[in-house]
């Protein structure tokens, strides 16, 4: 079957099994490998993206529900980790192992485009289906309440710069 | 790496930089620089432009520093910790540095390996060795050029500086002199004094952060070859059953398959119950295709008749059954005893008696297992997630008859790994798939086969009896373990220390052990043994302290003063037994430390709430918590805050890391207690995904707060103790 989105702003086209669930065409037809497997079955969040801006398990998502849609993955967020969310998960060095991270960032994503200064129950209520093996959740919360600050003072978007980095 | 460039946003990488920038500067520094690499060996150029002091260090004329991580990542910060120690002593500023991951290679790397807590205490003095050694060959390149003695030139971020004569060269512009000084010996080289460190100390974050969080491929899921197929293996349910007969033809004909059959692999691995880590690898049906999601779709017309064996009768109520039976019989077995426990119980005037369990638990990395595989031209090479790559290596090549220096192992980094990676039943399978297949292969677990086929943390039983003096001093103390092994031999994990706390801490002791058979894989879940024996061990202290009218931290204070004289005690005792060499002084140290900042016995809390105290000593860490819970009027347990001190020696290298790795310890301790439990029913394991194995969530995660207390100690690992 033939169906049609936009993937991070891009026209995408893929010829698949219509059951064929969203993650694995953008992770092993479009490589878009950012997008993480963990359940299969809607349970953890790490496959989060968005569907028209909405939090979308992709594990679960037949590719053929989505013909016309437009899809935002973690690679998308921003071109450059430039994304408020992206620079408060660097700042305070959120993760620890990594794998659930671009799920939860794509949660967080959704709560602040809804709600520019979520409150802690509103975390709780957008991100208590990501599941973070580390359990790295208290910075996870900082880093939201981090991400809501920059957003409404400009004084703090300069982009954090300090580390080493790996080579890729 | 020699994983294809894969950065997608159109940048160039590093390689292809190199390459780029190589030819404009002409085509002996490409091949110098590419050497790394091995891609361009071929070109015959020799290295000179380059200074590989040692395999942890490259450093090449433009000046950038590369420092190898030989470690395996899996979140626990090694990548970015080890890498730290190395720039520490080479006297670089840490954002000049790259860091990249080493594939497994035992003629350079020693104990490369993640595991136990290790990697601080072995490579706290080696890596710092390594950054010392280039830094004093740097300085005699300089030295050498100006004509002035060494001593006079000193270094400060990557740049030899001669102050008396105002001279000053980075390191970029010494490689190639430095190249030729003979390397000094590592162990007389002069470290730096911790009151000098820049980078030892500081808040540095993860080397991979801003790749994780751009999404970059990082994991061994994320690898992809030209050619390679997709693979899905379906294991017996009953752990040790085989293949009777499969429905191949069926399965072959699904949309996309290319392979099915059946792997049986006799007993090239030996018995599973023998101990080894993987006998229960292999024995199954793979099927490979063009896709995993075709693949995964197969495997739901497949239809498998098993010969399950006798592993098909056991259960968890049977466990339990057989636990309850066992501590009513005289136990098989004495680990350790002092005094006569038996006596002091009978005469002592208050005696408690108590019943602690805890069930099995999966490891449930996030990232579910898998691995690629290409198998050509008799040689193997492998990308995975690995703990352990070095016993992989052997068991692969134990199984498939390959020479170890014909196997390849990639490190990536692992999406957690909690103990599961130290095993390789998948890497063993999808090298076994690959070759049988004739192409690169990605085997990819579910969810379902990781629950269900886990190396799993044994469940335990503790039948514990302990007695206080008029005083209140705790006077004997007697625990009958029950746990899984045969004979006088305990199942991987499912064993204590003769040792184990309080041994040493009270005169009148008895350790004694009975095991039951289990046909399951176990293994080691972080923290291992500790995990479970911390919390029946600290639960009935608790017990005792009530039954002795004292507060529980003072309790444990005396408890800790009580040290019998003729034991021996801190550093003085033999190591390698668990709790064998307890520093009761550093134990006071947290204990005291994390009472002040908890406010214990003065903190007042609203009605339905408690504070509790515990500590425990493992992998060399000393760790003391309180945490302040409430119970609904339902009965249901909820943690408000936890207040953690830890004493891990003289330097917390990465801060920033350190914390993230307490608090991460803390949840993951409080989710196996209240959450937790892999049940056996018919030799199957009941549950099958994070419906009913649960993970902490967002929501069931309080405060944390970490503070240490610095030693004089030489520093050891932070990702198990607390």
């Amino acid at each position: 079957m033939t169906v049609t989105f936009k993937v991070n702003g891009k026209p995408a086209t893929v010829d698949v099994p219509p059951d064929m669930p969203l993650l694995w065409v953008l992770r092993d037809v479009l490589d878009l490998k950012g997008t993480k497997f963990g359940c299969g079955a809607a349970q953890c969040g790490a496959c989060t993206v968005q569907v028209r801006g909405v939090p979308t398990r992709s594990c679960v998502l037949p590719v053929s529900a989505v013909q016309g849609s437009e899809i935002t993955t973690i690679e998308g967020l921003s071109s450059d980790g430039s994304h408020p969310l992206q620079r408060a998960w660097e700042e305070l060095d959120v993760p620890q192992c990594g794998y659930c991270q671009a799920g939860q960032l794509m949660s967080a994503a959704a709560l602040l485009a809804k709600k520019a200064q979520p409150s802690d129950a509103d975390i709780d209520a957008a991100m208590d289906g990501n599941l973070c093996r580390c359990a790295t959740y208290i910075r996870i919360r900082q880093a939201i309440h981090r991400a809501a600050a920059m957003k409404t003072n400009a004084a703090d978007t300069s982009r954090f710069y300090d580390s080493g980095r790996s080579a890729p | 790496m020699s994983r294809p460039s894969t950065d997608v946003t159109g940048r160039f990488s590093r390689r292809e930089f190199l390459l780029v920038s190589g030819i404009a500067g002409g085509g002996l520094l490409l091949a110098t620089f590419l050497k790394p690499f091995g891609a361009l060996e071929a070109l015959g150029a020799t290295p000179a432009a380059e200074f590989t002091p040692n395999a942890f260090i490259r450093i090449t004329p433009d000046g950038i520093v590369t420092i190898i991580a030989q470690n395996p990542e899996i979140g626990q910060g090694v990548k970015t910790m080890l890498p730290m120690l190395i720039a520490e002593e080479l006297d670089i500023d840490w954002k000049d540095v790259h860091v990249e991951q080493a594939p497994y290679d035992a003629t350079k790397f020693n104990s490369q390996f993640a595991g136990g807590s290790r990697a601080t205490p072995t490579h706290w003095l080696p890596m710092r060795r390594a950054g010392a050694a280039a830094r004093v060959m740097l300085i005699s390149a300089a030295a050498h050029k100006w004509g002035v003695p060494e001593s006079e030139c000193e270094t400060a971020s990557g740049v030899v500086h001669h102050r008396a004569s105002g001279r000053a060269l980075g390191y970029g512009a010494l490689v190639e002199a430095a190249a030729s000084v003979p390397a000094p010996d590592l162990k007389t080289l002069a470290l730096k004094d911790a009151r000098d460190f820049k980078i030892i100390g500081t808040k540095i974050r993860g080397v991979d952060t801003h790749a994780i969080v751009t999404g970059r491929p990082l994991y061994g899921i994320d690898i992809t070859l030209p050619g390679m197929l997709y693979a899905t293996f379906e294991r017996c349910p009953v752990f040790g059953g085989k293949v009777a007969n499969a429905n191949l033809a069926e399965v072959r004909a699904q949309p996309g398959v290319r392979h099915a059959f059946v792997i049986d692999k006799g007993s090239v691995l030996g018995d599973p119950n023998g101990g080894g880590l993987d006998g229960f690898a292999l024995d199954g049906v793979a099927i490979v295709a063009d896709s995993w999601w075709q693949a995964k779709s197969a495997r739901q017309k497949l239809r498998v008749s098993w010969s399950e064996g006798a592993g098909a009768k056991q259960s968890s109520a049977g466990f339990a059954a057989s636990a309850a039976q066992l501590s009513t019989q005289p136990p098989q077995q004495t680990l350790h005893r002092d005094g006569d426990a038996e006596t002091a119980l009978r005469s002592a005037p208050k005696t408690v008696r108590a019943a602690y369990f805890y069930p099995f638990i999966a490891h449930a990395t996030l990232e579910p297992q898998n691995c690629t595989a290409q198998f050509r031209n008799g040689k193997l090479e492998l990308w995975a997630g690995t703990q352990f790559p070095e016993i992989g290596r052997g068991l692969i090549a134990k199984t498939l008859g390959i020479a170890e220096n014909d196997i390849t192992i990639h490190i990536m980094r692992g999406g957690g790994g909690f103990g599961r990676r130290l095993h390789s039943d998948f890497m063993l399978e999808a090298a076994w798939i690959a070759k049988a297949a004739g192409a690169p292969v990605k085997l990819l677990w579910t969810r379902e086969d990781d629950i269900q086929h886990d190396f799993y943390r044994p469940a335990g039983w503790h039948y514990l009896a302990g007695a206080v003096d008029a005083s209140g001093k705790l006077v004997a103390w007697r625990n009958h373990f029950v746990s899984f092994g045969e004979g006088k031999t305990f199942a991987t994990s499912a064993s204590m220390g003769p040792l184990e706390f309080p041994a040493r801490f009270v005169p009148n002791f008895a350790l004694e052990a009975s095991v039951m058979p289990l046909a399951l894989p176990t293994g080691y879940i972080r923290a291992p043994v500790s995990n479970g024996v911390a919390f029946a061990t600290q639960s009935f202290i608790d017990e005792l302290a009530h039954a002795a009218g004292k507060d529980p931290l003072q309790f444990r204070l005396d408890l800790l003063a009580n040290v019998q004289p003729d034991k021996p005690a801190g550093g003085e005792a033999p190591r390698g037994q668990r709790g064998s060499d307890l520093d009761p002084a550093r134990m006071r140290g947290v204990l005291e430390l994390v009472a002040e900042k908890s406010g214990w016995g003065s903190r007042s809390l609203p009605r339905g709430s408690g504070m509790g105290i515990a500590f425990h000593y493992s992998h060399s860490g000393y760790f003391a918590e309180v945490v302040q819970a409430r119970v609904s009027r339902a009965g249901k347990i909820s943690v408000d805050k936890v207040w953690v001190a830890g004493d891990v020696g003289s330097d917390i290298i990465n801060p920033l890391n350190a914390e993230n790795q307490v608090q991460g310890s803390v949840l993951d301790g409080i989710a196996e207690a209240l959450a937790q439990e892999i049940t056996i029913e018919r030799g199957r394991v009941v549950q099958s995904n994070f419906h009913d194995f649960h993970l902490l969530r967002l929501t069931q995660a309080p405060p944390v707060e970490v503070h240490f207390r610095k030693t004089r100690f030489e520093p050891t690992g932070i990702g198990e103790p607390a």
